[in-house]
């Protein structure tokens, strides 16, 4: 119970600390193959700072759940980001959660953004709700199925036992359903965080802003609030790749040489999926919004191939 | 028998409905009196109904207590009501509707004073109660017939309670027609059974069931399908529901959307499960198929409208295809002898069944309660009402994540078994068939998204923002009974969200009954905390403990806030507006708007037809007038439907021909027909 409660409390503190730290290194990245000096890897730590010690403006026309969404949102996804396991092979409450508990409170935290982007009666917040919601439930399906697909090859939904189902034997680098599924994956991750060929994270043009159009009416610790849960949302995510796809170096027990062989091994996977989404973004335009269906539904066909396979070579 | 105490109260609640009704008649024209007689008496026997449920479900484990409404003089022909647990089951979600749904009528009929009838309306309430309780418990075909054709014909009569409007009218005839068609199969599929076992008794039925020959099975179970399936309103029978539920008063469209569609849904579980035993694989095959196109098509249709009442019957729709894909998959793994994981798509099925009862019912509601204070459907006319009816707010809010099967609430323990027992079922079959579950798995996942895209915009365009009609600005909260009504669901959906594993016990006996297995302490792991799927090293899900969890993490983002932003002031400002000089509703987004990229990209399936006229002076980049027009009709509609009713009146007017009026030429008539039945005897 004690060990428990304490691997909990680390996960959150990983989550917290983690995840501007991977936003930051994005961007640098992104800055330095653009040929351009960026924003330090610590930016966003100091960005979030700022944003707690401002004031705030709120709008007029707010209701309370304009006010009640940034901690709706930072808490679903610090849920999410409770039920994966990161550097031990049993998440803290893998018991409460699995993968569709995972999806489903990710959906959540998006169903309260939408809302409020909605609140405040300005029509780029509401552009911004109606694109999130349109892309999500695109790729809504092609991230199912492409979790159904290790599920089944697991055995299981719960994101542990997937993970050491991935480090049995069974598991082999070049399984075509885990490729195909974790191509699909990939592209999902893409459009969930708002990333290049979907959203672009760095544009406040009205027309083609998604995320940041519908969050334009939050100031100060709200808007903390909600940065920080997009980073979080995208270390959990890109955890998810990391390690269902590629279960080396989890640790399997408690032991502190394991955990921190472990924690080099998960940095290393994230920065290497980071680099792959930074190489993505620089060598992509962002696609027009009426393009984005065709991308998703690549990645659906990329998750029904993946359980084809699966059929095939079972 | 007859001294279990779930009959009596059975009985009890029977009594008190047909009190309702005889008393809101005799208050004809004491319309406060009416009111108080005819929604308290309904009350009343909700909550007998509800008692008799789970006293049947629990204490009397499938005891099954059955007595005689009527004894009846004509042989075949005879009145039994039984309370199994199946019935039970659906008793309880007819009673736990008619309880909160009757309080929240309270309130709700204030607003027909000096309009309409209040004790017509209560009259009909009360009998389509009374005839939906009797066909839950009918134990005798002819007899279900009876009371089947009571609940359409009460159901027709409140739809077309504000028989004023032409919409109204045409809305409650279409449901008529349909219904009346659905009713047809069901007589031809009964006849069936009929002539295997010479009775008309279910019990009878249950023994020959298994023992037709596969021919007249596969009849019997089209036959079923097309008939409860124009009641549960699946695609492509569905056309009447998105016409007729939105038209009756809120209350009555609760219980239609909430109860009477699930009548389609017991008429299925009772026959394919109770009667048939073990099915043919392309029956699970074509339920699932048939429960995927409803809810994908369901939930697509909802998003492009923007009459508040007709979003939530299409979401109707889309929620049997949900409840269609649980039973289905359990008829393919009654096929495959998986008599567990057959029970657990059974149960997951049921569970949406009564889920979606809820929160269908509180949504109606709350759209009831808008509609009582902004009179009008139309959301596009909506807007703010968050600050003008808060506590309607709050409940439509909780009835919107429930649906969209948002964690902790119900909807997503029902859709979490539904997944988990799909996703299973990919290992029960060596065929390609097994490929089906996964797929309609990511089908599932896409619903859900659209329902919780659909809900944002429901929420959204009606609560949030600014008014954008003056009615919209002049809304006053609903009445304390309107509340209590929907609090009572609210309640519903937490508890059915939050303690999963107490409820399921309730599944043991029903499952008992229909499969042989009783599934809620394999569901039940970490004393009764989570909620797993039967599978060892399985999947669970606690949503009671990711609530309180979430409670639990409260405190940083807070302690953050304390730390950092002591200082930090909040200001109310305005919207930024570019600079403009103020934002007016118009510029916010529109429902239309909202959707316009869903319709966009499902441009194949919707067909949309606009039309834009705009007027110049003398550029056309600054137009002076503009209008817009957009239409979507089904495909259904439009292709099958419309060409249908066509051919049906070119045909009428070819008959006409030989209704000439002449009396000779009817003789003649006559003449044949008695020639032909001479020589058809020979």
């Amino acid at each position: 119970m004690k060990s428990q409660l304490l691997a909990l409390i680390f996960q959150l503190l990983l989550l917290l600390a983690l995840a501007p730290l991977l936003s930051g290194c994005v961007k640098n990245w992104k800055s330095k193959l653009q040929n351009r000096r960026g924003p330090r890897v610590w930016q966003p730590y100091f960005d979030l700072a700022k944003f707690l010690c401002k004031d705030m403006v709120i709008s007029e026309h707010a209701s309370w759940i304009f006010r009640a969404m940034p901690y709706v949102l930072f808490i679903s996804t610090l849920l999410a980001g409770l039920m994966m396991p990161m550097l031990s092979a049993s998440a803290p409450l893998s018991l409460f959660g699995d993968a569709l508990a995972f999806v489903g409170l990710l959906a959540l935290g998006r169903f309260f953004l939408a809302l409020g982007g909605l609140d405040p009666a300005s029509a780029f917040g509401g552009m911004g709700s109606s694109r999130e919601m349109t892309i999500s439930a695109i790729a809504e399906p092609a991230l199912m199925l492409a979790i159904f697909t290790v599920a089944i090859a697991a055995g299981s939904t719960n994101l542990s036992q997937m993970l050491l189902a991935a480090q049995g034997p069974t598991w082999k680098l070049i399984n075509p359903a885990h490729v195909l599924a974790f191509a699909a994956l990939f592209i999902v991750l893409l459009a969930e965080t708002g990333r290049i060929p979907v959203d672009n994270p760095a544009t406040h043009l009205e027309l083609t802003m998604i995320h940041e159009a519908m969050i334009l009416e939050y100031s100060g610790r709200y808007l903390a609030l909600i940065e920080w849960s997009a980073s979080i949302k995208q270390l959990v995510l890109m955890a998810l790749l990391a390690n269902i796809f590629f279960p080396v170096g989890v640790a399997t027990d408690w032991t502190a040489s394991s955990l921190g062989l472990s924690l080099l091994w998960f940095l290393g996977k994230l920065f290497a999926l980071a680099a792959a989404v930074v190489l993505v973004e620089t060598t992509n335009a962002k696609l027009r919004l009426f393009r984005v269906p065709d991308l998703l539904s690549a990645a659906f066909i990329l998750a029904a191939l993946a359980l084809l396979s699966t059929f095939l070579f079972q | 028998m007859d001294s279990l105490s779930s009959v009596l109260l059975l009985k009890a609640a029977l009594c008190i409905y047909g009190v309702g009704i005889v008393g809101s008649l005799a208050a004809l024209r004491r319309e406060r009196i009416a009111n108080v007689v005819g929604f308290g008496s309904a009350t009343v026997a909700a909550v007998c109904g509800i008692l008799a449920a789970v006293l049947a479900l629990t204490v009397e484990q499938g005891l099954g207590g059955s007595f005689e409404l009527w004894p009846s003089l004509i042989p075949y022909v005879k009145l039994t009501v039984k309370l199994d647990p199946l019935s039970a089951f659906f008793v309880l979600i007819v009673s736990v509707l008619a309880l909160a749904v009757s309080i929240y009528s309270f309130g709700y009929v204030r607003g027909f004073y000096g309009r309409k009838n209040v004790g017509v309306l209560g009259a009909f309430y009360n009998a389509l109660l009374l005839a939906t309780t009797l066909v839950f418990t009918a134990s005798n075909a002819f007899f279900f017939l009876i009371a089947w054709e009571i609940m359409a014909l009460t159901a027709y009569c409140l739809i077309s309670f504000e028989h004023e409007k032409a919409e109204t009218r045409s809305g409650g005839v279409l449901f008529f027609i349909m219904s009346h068609i659905g009713t047809g199969c069901l007589i031809l599929g009964f006849l069936l059974l009929f002539q295997a076992s010479g009775d008309y008794s279910f019990d009878s039925f249950r023994a020959v069931g298994h023992t037709m020959s596969p021919a007249r099975r596969d009849a019997a179970f089209l036959l079923f399908l097309i008939g409860f399936g124009v009641k549960a309103g699946i695609v492509p029978l569905h056309i009447w529901l998105p016409m007729a539920h939105p038209v009756a008063p809120s209350n009555a469209s609760a219980l239609l959307s909430g109860v009477l569609i699930k009548t389609g849904i017991y008429g299925l579980t009772r026959v394919l499960f109770d009667f048939m035993g073990t099915p043919p694989n392309w029956w699970g095959v074509t339920v699932l198929t048939i429960g995927t196109i409803s809810a994908v098509l369901g939930v697509l249709y909802a998003l492009m409208e923007h009459d508040l009442k007709r979003l939530l019957a299409y979401h109707s729709i889309e929620n049997i295809g949900i409840i269609l894909m649980g039973l289905g998959a359990a008829l393919m793994f009654l096929h495959t002898n998986h008599p567990v994981l057959a029970t657990l798509a059974l149960i997951a099925g049921l569970y949406h069944t009564i889920n979606h009862g809820i929160f269908k019912a509180l949504l109606f509601l709350g759209a009831g309660a808008v509609l009582h204070s902004t009179h009008t459907r139309n959301m596009e006319e909506m807007g703010g009402l968050i600050k003008r009816m808060p506590k309607t707010a709050f409940c439509f809010l909780i009835g919107a994540v429930a649906i969209s099967a948002l964690p902790p609430l119900n909807g997503f323990i029902s859709e979490w078994l539904t997944y988990q027992s799909l996703l299973q079922g990919f290992g029960t079959t060596g065929s390609l068939v097994r490929l089906m579950f996964p797929l309609s798995g990511a089908m599932l996942a896409l619903t859900g998204a659209l329902a919780a895209a659909c809900f944002v915009k429901a929420f959204g365009v009606t609560f949030l923002a600014q008014p954008r009609s003056e009615h919209a600005a002049h809304a006053r909260e609903a009445s304390p009974t309107m509340i209590l009504g929907m609090g009572l669901f609210v309640a519903a959906c937490v508890f059915l969200g939050l303690f999963p594993t107490t409820f399921l016990t309730l599944f043991d006996p029903l499952t008992q009954q229909l499969t042989g297995q009783q599934l809620s302490a394999q569901l039940t792991v970490a004393n009764g905390l989570a909620l797993a799927n039967t599978q060892a090293q399985g999947g669970t899900v606690s949503t009671l403990s990711i609530a309180l969890m979430g409670i639990c993490l409260l405190p940083v983002p807070l302690v953050l806030w304390l730390f950092f932003g002591r200082h930090a002031r909040t200001r109310i400002g305005p919207t930024w507006d570019c600079g403009l000089r103020g934002l007016t509703p118009h510029m916010e987004y529109t429902a239309t708007g909202f959707s316009k990229p869903i319709r966009m990209i499902f441009k194949a399936l919707f067909r949309p037809r606009r039309e834009v006229q705009r007027e110049y002076d003398y550029s056309p980049y600054f137009a002076t007038t503009i209008r817009f027009e957009s239409h979507i009709e089904e495909a259904f509609v439009t292709s099958i439907y419309r060409p249908l009713n066509r051919a049906i009146l070119r045909l009428s007017r070819r008959m006409r021909a030989l209704q000439a009026g002449s009396i000779q030429a009817y003789l003649i008539y006559i003449f044949i027909t008695l020639l032909l039945l001479l020589m058809f005897a020979l």
